[in-house]
This record gives structure tokens, sequence and C-alpha cells, in this order.
């Protein structure tokens, strides 16, 4: 039904690869046992040998071990694991202040405004106008008390990257747990927990072509954290719950499936709709440093217009892409990220997102840009505050 | 059938607007919204002197589709009409015309009602037709205070219990608001409401607090 869409959402979700799901195939209809322990049965043992490999290979993505691998169900329940297990843990030992960003996703920045109703403090840090939390700030936010440090590797809608070995140095230098939500760079950036000092990491399946509610949280050895889903002991007693092993193989494989060509790819189909965008269409605004951008994303602000007008009209022309706007939002709040940024509210209105895939081509960026030029131009030439009508 | 909240009339009205763009030298005008909730939408009226009949309207809209597609029928339903007529039409008229709109859009698409209503009324203070100086009393304020937009639901800040308290003495107003002085939206709802009141002929200052944690 969908099949002629030129999907450009990619952020939001991506669609499942064959490949993956051939993966995850076998544990459903064959070896479709739980996980038992070596003392179990043999299809047991089987799905287990099973888990162990999936967590083996996502573990070796992030340079870490794999006994420091936890799957869960997606970036929300790491996110909420990692901020709520530390605090936890760290509440009586060492204190009860949290150091985020203001321009977090909503797991991690709904997690500490979760914490901040029971008591504990808060600092929201804000960005520069490209995005970037500066790690002296965030030095200059440590507290004696502060038990926990969560800034994003990079960000959701406006595809920031931070530098987090920089931000984990500060932390590591006081002692202060770091954790960072690496769902929209995960196999796309490169992080490598040997090098860089982040003891909790956030990864998802759904944002590269794998399956949807899968996701894994890399908890560094030794990691203080309190475990919340109560339940049986798997997942090293961190998380309770029957393994997902056909998600668990679907996610490895999705891993093992990204290329650095690929990955180029995208990023030359990025930079060609910020390049023609920024060129062609006037009153435009990159949102997001230019450089330092997840591969994958392109977010633009079309002054003078509302964003859900222009992903109304780009539907109507068989385009899918995401915007800013209050109007979108289930929430019908304007982008906090934008807002983070210094950005008001016809900016945030404005913005509209751009994130691609494996399964987009460099026409796509081409076709995407003649359209939303022209969309741009009609909803411009009724827009009450377009001041280039009287030039036209 | 489309998977779109919105049904083919509205669509079409998304797509074609119609009586759209500035007008030069109207006789009445107004502007409703502002960006700052999202949207906004302009009305431009022609009026006959002798018979009050709208000869021509346009408007123009920064906002979504439910807030395109009133504007454009509210101006098809007002064309022709005396300025008592068009004065009466409603939301639910609009919305009727157009098949129906989604619940949670209400807002957009009554501000363009609100802009027809504003415009007509701009013509009428424009051309003498309001003579009498009725004393702004609370009820005035409050009505006007509909008018001002809550962006965090898309409501006015009256339905949505944003207006703590409201008072009155000899010219001067005092709002209070239920957000805190440092929310988002603060300076926004400041100013629109400043903006809607301050016009009112005995109001001096208008003075907006807030009372929010």
């Amino acid at each position: 039904m969908f099949g002629e869409t030129t999907y450009l959402d990619n952020g939001a979700a991506t669609r499942l690869d064959e490949r993956v799901l051939e993966a995850m195939r076998p544990y459903y209809f064959d070896t479709y046992a739980v996980a038992t322990s070596e003392f179990g049965y043999s299809i047991g043992i089987t799905a287990r040998e099973a888990l162990d490999e999936a967590r083996a290979a996502l573990a070796a993505q992030l340079g870490g071990r794999p006994n420091e691998f936890i799957f869960t169900s997606g970036s929300t329940e790491s996110s909420n694991m990692a901020i709520k297990g530390v605090m936890m843990a760290l509440a009586e030992k060492k204190g009860r202040h949290l150091i985020t960003s203001k321009i977090e996703d909503f797991p991690v920045l709904n997690s500490a405004r979760a914490l901040e109703r029971q008591g504990y403090r808060v600092t929201y840090l804000a960005p520069d106008g490209d995005g970037r939390i500066d790690p002296e700030a965030v030095r200059a936010a440590l507290e004696p008390d502060t038990a926990l440090v969560s800034i994003q590797h990079a960000n959701q809608e406006i595809g920031t990257v931070q530098d987090i070995a920089a931000i984990g140095a500060v932390c590591r230098e006081a002692g202060v747990v770091f954790h960072s939500d690496a769902t929209h760079t995960f196999t796309r950036v490169p992080l490598d927990v040997g090098r860089v000092p982040v003891d909790l990491v956030t990864v998802s399946a759904h944002t590269i072509h794998g399956p949807r509610g899968v996701g894994g949280l890399y908890v560094r050895k030794g990691t203080p954290l309190r475990k919340w889903m109560d339940g049986g002991f798997q997942e090293f007693d961190l998380r309770a719950g029957v393994e997902d092993i056909a998600g668990a193989a679907g996610f490895a494989a999705a891993a093992a499936l990204i290329t650095q060509e690929e990955t180029d790819h995208i990023q030359a189909m990025r930079d060609r709709v910020i390049e023609r965008a920024l060129a062609e269409i006037p009153f435009t605004m990159l949102n997001g440093h230019r450089t330092e951008r997840t591969p994958q994303n392109a977010n633009i602000t079309f002054h003078y217009v509302e964003g859900e007008s222009i992903t109304l009209q780009l539907d109507m022309r068989g385009f899918a892409v995401s915007t800013g706007s209050a109007c979108f939002s289930k929430s019908l709040e304007a982008s906090h990220v934008i807002m983070g940024i210094g950005g008001d509210h016809e900016r945030a209105h404005g913005s509209v997102r751009f994130t691609f895939g494996r399964y987009n081509v460099m026409e796509d960026a081409d076709r995407i840009i003649d359209n939303i030029a022209e969309v741009v131009a009609q909803l411009r030439a009724i827009s009450p505050l377009y001041p280039g009508k009287e030039q036209a | 059938m489309t998977p779109f909240p919105y049904n083919e009339i509205v669509l079409e009205h998304f797509r074609n607007p119609r009586n759209v763009g500035k007008m030069e030298n109207p006789d009445g005008k107004a502007t409703e919204g502002s960006p700052a909730c999202g949207d906004m939408v302009a009305v431009y009226l022609k009026v006959n002197e002798e018979n009050k009949v709208i000869e021509d309207i346009k408007f123009e809209s920064y906002g979504c589709a439910s807030n395109i597609a009133t504007g454009s029928i509210i101006t098809e339903l007002a064309k022709g009409k005396t300025l008592e007529e068009a004065k009466k039409i409603t939301w639910k008229e609009a919305s009727e015309a157009l098949g129906g709109l989604p619940a949670l859009k209400a807002h957009c698409s009554v501000l363009a009602v609100e802009g027809l209503r504003s415009a007509v009324r701009d013509y009428e203070e424009r051309h003498g037709l309001v003579t009498e100086r009725v004393p702004t009393t609370l009820e005035t304020l409050h009505k006007r205070l509909k008018h001002v937009m809550n962006p965090l639901c898309g409501l006015d800040v009256v339905r949505t219990d944003l207006v703590k308290s409201l008072t009155l003495e000899d010219g001067a107003v005092k709002v209070e608001i239920a957000l805190p002085a440092d929310h988002q939206f603060a300076a926004v709802v400041k100013e629109d409401i400043k903006d809607k009141i301050e016009p009112l002929w005995d109001i001096k200052d208008v003075v907006v607090e807030f009372v929010g944690e």
C-alpha cells in the first residue's frame, strides 16, 4: 500500500531488513524455548547459546564485554533503567543530584522529571546554538552529591553529536557515573567504550532496520545499578522477564549489516538535502551543527510556514518526513530541542526533519527538495508572516 | 478514503484555498492568533457602505491544514453576506460546511471564525458604527481572555484554568496566570493577554503575573 512512499523519517523508525527477519525466524518456529541454564533441556540450551551470541556481538560493537550488555524492550526502557537505576542505587551513598541537558529525548528528560517529583535534584544544561554541550559546563555543574551525568551521544531531532569523550573524561575525573543515549548513533557514529569513559549506553534496534521493541543497555562492569523491573533472574539479575531471543538475534543481525559504505552514502544524501535547501530556498536555516551531526539527519527550518502544512502537502505527494511543529506532535507542544538551542516558536513550527536510511537513493534527496521548494512557496504565498511577497 | 484525520472537503480546501492573499486598502481587517501558538489568520474585508454587504473578502494563514481550510470556507460563507449576518457565522457552521474537523484541531479552526468577527468589528469601529462607549467590566475582560490561547494544549486560557485571578480597578487590570514565570510560554501568553486587553478604551494598565510553580 505504501510501496511508493519515499520514507525520510528513519530517525523515528526504520523498515525491517528481510535478512534480519530471516535471522529472527528460527527463534519463533524452531528454537522457540526460553533460554535455560546449561543444565536445562537441549532446545533451551540452544536458545541460550543464540542469546549469548547476540549479546556478545552487540557488546563487541561498542567495544564492551558480553556480560556488560543487557537486552531491553528499546531505548525508552534502557534510559529509564540507566537513570532511575543509578540514581536509586546511589541515593544514599552518593547523593540525589543528576545532570542532564535540555535537549535530551523524552526517555531521559521525563525520567529526570519523574525523579524530581520524588525529591531528586536535576540540573538541565543548556546547549549552544548548534546543540553542543560544553564539557566545561558539565564540570561547573558538578556538586558533591552528583550521582549521574546523562548526556546523549547525538540528538534525535537536530542530529548534533556531542563530544562524549570529553564529557566522560570530566565525569571520570570527578568519579561520577556517566550515561549516554546512543539511539541515533549506534553503528553509524563510532563509539568505543574502551576509549570513551562512558559507563552506560542506551542503544536500540528500531533505528538500524532491526525489529521494533528491542534495545539494549551497555553497563560497564562495577557500575552501581538498582534493578527496577522485578521478577525472574534474567539478564544478570538486572532485568527480569522472559528473553526475546528472536529480537536479540534480529538486533545483532541488524547491527552486523551496517557498513561504512552505506553510512557514507546516507551522509551524502543528507548533505545533498542540506546544501540544496539552503542554496535554493530562501529564508531557510540549518538546525544543529553543520559537521558534528549524525550522517542520517538533516533538519531545516523553512521560515514563515507551519510544519504540519508542509508534512501534509508532502504526504499527499508521497513523502514521509517529520516536523518540530506543535501541530504535528501528540502533545501539541513545539519542539523542546529547537527551543532548547535558543530558537523561538516560529523556528520550531517551521522545522522539518529528514532522516535517511538503507532504502533511500540519491534521487530521493533531489526529489524531496524539488517538492518541498514548491510546497513552501505555495504556503508562503498565503502566509501573513512572509515578507518576500512584495518582491515576488 | 484517506488515512489522514481530515476528510476530502477539508483536504480540497487545504490544497486549493479560496479567496487567499493580501488585500490592498481593505475596509476592515484583523489578525488572530500568533506564530507562538502555531496558528495565525489574517482576514481582510471590502464592504459596501450603503447596504453593509461584504463584497470581497481575503484571508491569509500561517497554520496547519484545519486553519487553512477553515479560513477558506469562512471566506466563502461570508462573501455576499451583510456584516450582521457574517458576525453570526459560527465555528460549528464552518466545521459543518467542511464536513467535520478533528476535535484536536478545533482551536486552529476557531481562529478563522474569530478572525472574521474581529475584521467585522474593526470595520465597525473604523466607520463609527460603535458609538456607545460601554465601560469595561470583568465580563468583558473574561470574554477577551477567551481569545488568548494556552499554547500547552491549544485551547484558550480561560477554558484550561490558567487564569487564577482577574481584577479590575480604576482601569487597571491584573491577571494572574498559573504558569511559572520562567515557563517557555510565559512571555508569549503575557504578550497575547496585553494585545487583547489594552485596546479597550478605558483600560490604562495591564499587569500579568505568573503564579505557577
